[in-house]
């Protein structure tokens, strides 16, 4: 087991050098255009920084801007999956999932569309631009949804692997993507499968439980505490819902503490969703990091990560002290 | 007549000044923070001048002042601009206008209510600005109050559609202590507002929905100032100055170019955009 979480390790930086989530997603939806005629693709006047841009180049003639309009976009996403259209409608997700919730709710998701919400600038490292731009309740307001799946890629490499995975599921999607550059995390012989868990090693002592760019840092964390002499596992939970309770319960039931790390409100997000898998089904020593029911700033995303709490370091001393260390 | 007119002409060569000066503090405040919104802080930079130099009854050392004009800039992303006027006119030193973006401090990417006195309401989710000022206007109308409200809007910002239901609200109330303001650069993010998604008959629109509507030359001050006055004069309506401007007007190389939206000026561009400015005063 040891040397699995070795061989992460070493990969990380080597083979796939570190790229931005929303990166990743731009030449997958580019790929995915060739090979799918039925892939339309709609923006809000941010198809450079969705990058969607590398799609509309391809294939100007199933690309709709819809200019700063996000409800309207929503709305014709889901007009374009009744019209047999896989529609994949991107913005920052704040507006997305935002701005567009009411219409997300209604035309997509209780008329059960096909429709792929793929979202950038969630969290906050997207940075300088403050809060107003900083999603850190979109999965949240997403998973409350029903008939909704939320997907949260750790790199560049999943992501790709998501994309695919979500263009041959019918069914409405939410996916959070980065802006910052994040490591890559996952292993080559990975294969995501929309609702599993990827356990890079399971700890005797504590486990953490992460999304998105927390992945790589509860990784750093596992890496310190191992150091420490502190048993400590990291899993990979991608698909926030559906959940992946069969991984969760084998999880919990191997240690003493689980600690849920993401870069989101701790409120109706992966914390909250792993909770109350737990509290009703097996009663677990558990706690969340992440923003503690504040908004973001601006700074720049290392320095936001701090004073956030999100640092290896952070999640480090929440172990150490729930073990009493 | 004769007087005022004079006063005019003084007033205009100051407000020139000014907003020169304005200029010259977005460009040194978006260089030191190596990020922000470049082009439309610039283009509205006449208009937002004449309105706080010149227009607007405020004071600076008691922001929440309750007969005070209102300024909306729903367009956030313009904060650099409305910083710039706010430390020039003395709400806080001019100094700290280098802090822009940095942690910690009230100048945060879009403008911040809760940190920085001055800032009416945080903006920076395009499309909401109007509704709030129709917000402001109906309260200061039930209290009796006759300050004005302006509300800065982008060309892109207007497919937006609170803004129209916001339009229709405004027109609904006859607030006609309320003035928006269009800044038609021509430009959003993706490209032209033409080509990305048109809004033109942009004046028809407005007069559609009962708006009084007056159409400038954004960066001519004449016409900047009339705009204003006239929009005073008229009753029983809100009025919209639809404002013809130039996307990153008084830096030549910025002009009329997508791609200065969110981009900040270098070092380098910055020292040619200055002596630039200083030239062509
Ligand atoms: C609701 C919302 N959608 C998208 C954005 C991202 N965004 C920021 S500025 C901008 C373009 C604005 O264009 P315009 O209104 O013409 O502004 P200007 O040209 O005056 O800078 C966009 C899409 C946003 N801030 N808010
Ligand atoms: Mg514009």
């Amino acid at each position: 087991m040891d040397k699995r979480l070795h061989s992460t390790e070493q990969k990380t930086g080597v083979k796939e050098e570190a790229i931005a989530t929303r990166d990743a997603y731009g030449e997958a939806l580019l790929e995915l255009g060739k090979e799918r005629k039925d892939v339309v693709v709609l923006d809000a006047d941010l198809s450079g920084s969705t990058k969607t841009g590398k799609f509309a180049k391809a294939f100007p003639d199933r690309f709709f801007n819809i200019g700063i309009a996000e409800q309207d976009m929503v709305g014709t996403a889901a007009g374009l999956a009744l019209s047999g259209k896989l529609p994949f409608a991107s913005t920052f997700a704040v507006f997305e999932t935002g701005r567009a919730w009411e219409q997300i709710r209604q035309a997509v998701c209780y008329s059960n569309l096909n429709v792929k919400l793929v979202a950038t600038h969630g969290g906050i490292s997207v940075g300088e631009d403050g809060a107003s731009h900083q999603a850190t309740e979109d999965v949240t307001l997403m998973r409350v949804l029903p008939n909704m799946t939320v997907i949260v890629p750790s790199d560049g490499y999943e992501t790709r692997q998501v994309i695919n995975a979500i263009a041959d599921y019918y069914g409405p999607v939410y996916v959070r993507l980065g802006r910052a550059k994040v490591p890559a995390v996952m292993p080559d012989d990975y294969e995501f499968t929309i609702g599993k868990a990827y356990t890079f090693y399971m700890g005797r002592d504590a486990n953490i439980v992460a999304m998105g760019i927390m992945v790589s840092i509860a990784l750093e964390a596992a890496k310190i505490l191992k150091q420490e002499g502190i048993d400590t596992g990291v899993v990979n939970m991608s698909t926030v819902k559906p959940l992946d309770t069969e991984t969760l319960l084998n999880t919990a039931k191997a240690c003493r503490l689980i600690v849920t790390a993401e870069e989101h409100s701790i409120i109706g997000g992966l914390g909250s969703a792993v909770s109350e898998f737990l509290s009703e089904n097996h009663p677990t020593y558990l706690y969340r990091i992440g923003i503690k029911d504040a908004f973001g700033c601006s700074g720049t995303p290392e320095e936001l990560l701090k004073l956030y709490g999100l640092t290896a370091d952070d999640i480090v001393r929440t172990i150490k002290e729930a073990l009493g260390r | 007549m004769k007087d005022s007119r004079g006063c005019r002409e003084r007033d205009i060569t100051f407000l020139k000044a000014q907003a020169k000066l304005v200029r010259v503090e977005i460009l040194k405040m978006l260089a030191v923070a190596g990020s922000g919104h470049t082009g439309g802080s610039l283009s509205a930079a006449d208009i937002v001048t004449a309105l706080y130099f010149s227009k607007m009854r405020h004071r600076p050392d008691n922001p929440s002042w309750r007969e005070r004009d209102r300024f909306i800039l729903s367009k956030g992303h313009a904060a650099p601009l409305l910083y710039a006027v706010l430390a020039m006119t003395g709400y806080f030193d001019i100094s700290m206008l280098k802090t822009l973006r940095k942690l910690g401090s009230p100048l945060q990417g879009h403008p911040c209510s809760r940190a920085l006195p001055g800032v009416e309401i945080s903006t920076g989710s395009l499309g909401q600005g109007l509704s709030v000022s129709n917000g402001i206007a109906i309260g200061l109308k039930m209290d009796n109050l006759s300050s004005r409200v302006y509300c800065l809007l982008g060309d892109g910002e207007i497919q937006e559609g609170q803004v129209w239901e916001a339009a229709m609200t405004a027109a609904h109330y006859r607030l006609d202590n309320l003035c928006a303001i269009v800044d038609l650069n021509g430009l959003q993010i993706d490209g032209p507002v033409s080509k990305v998604k048109a809004i033109e008959p942009v004046a028809s629109k407005w007069s559609a929905f009962g708006w009084n509507v007056i159409e400038i030359d954004g960066h001519n001050w004449e016409e900047i100032l009339n705009a204003f006055d006239e929009a005073e004069t008229v009753k029983g309506k809100p009025s919209v100055v639809l404002a013809r401007t130039i996307k990153g007007k008084g830096v030549s190389f910025f002009e009329g170019k997508v791609e200065y939206h969110g981009v900040a000026p270098t070092q380098e561009e910055l020292e040619r955009a200055l002596k630039e400015l200083e030239v062509n005063g």
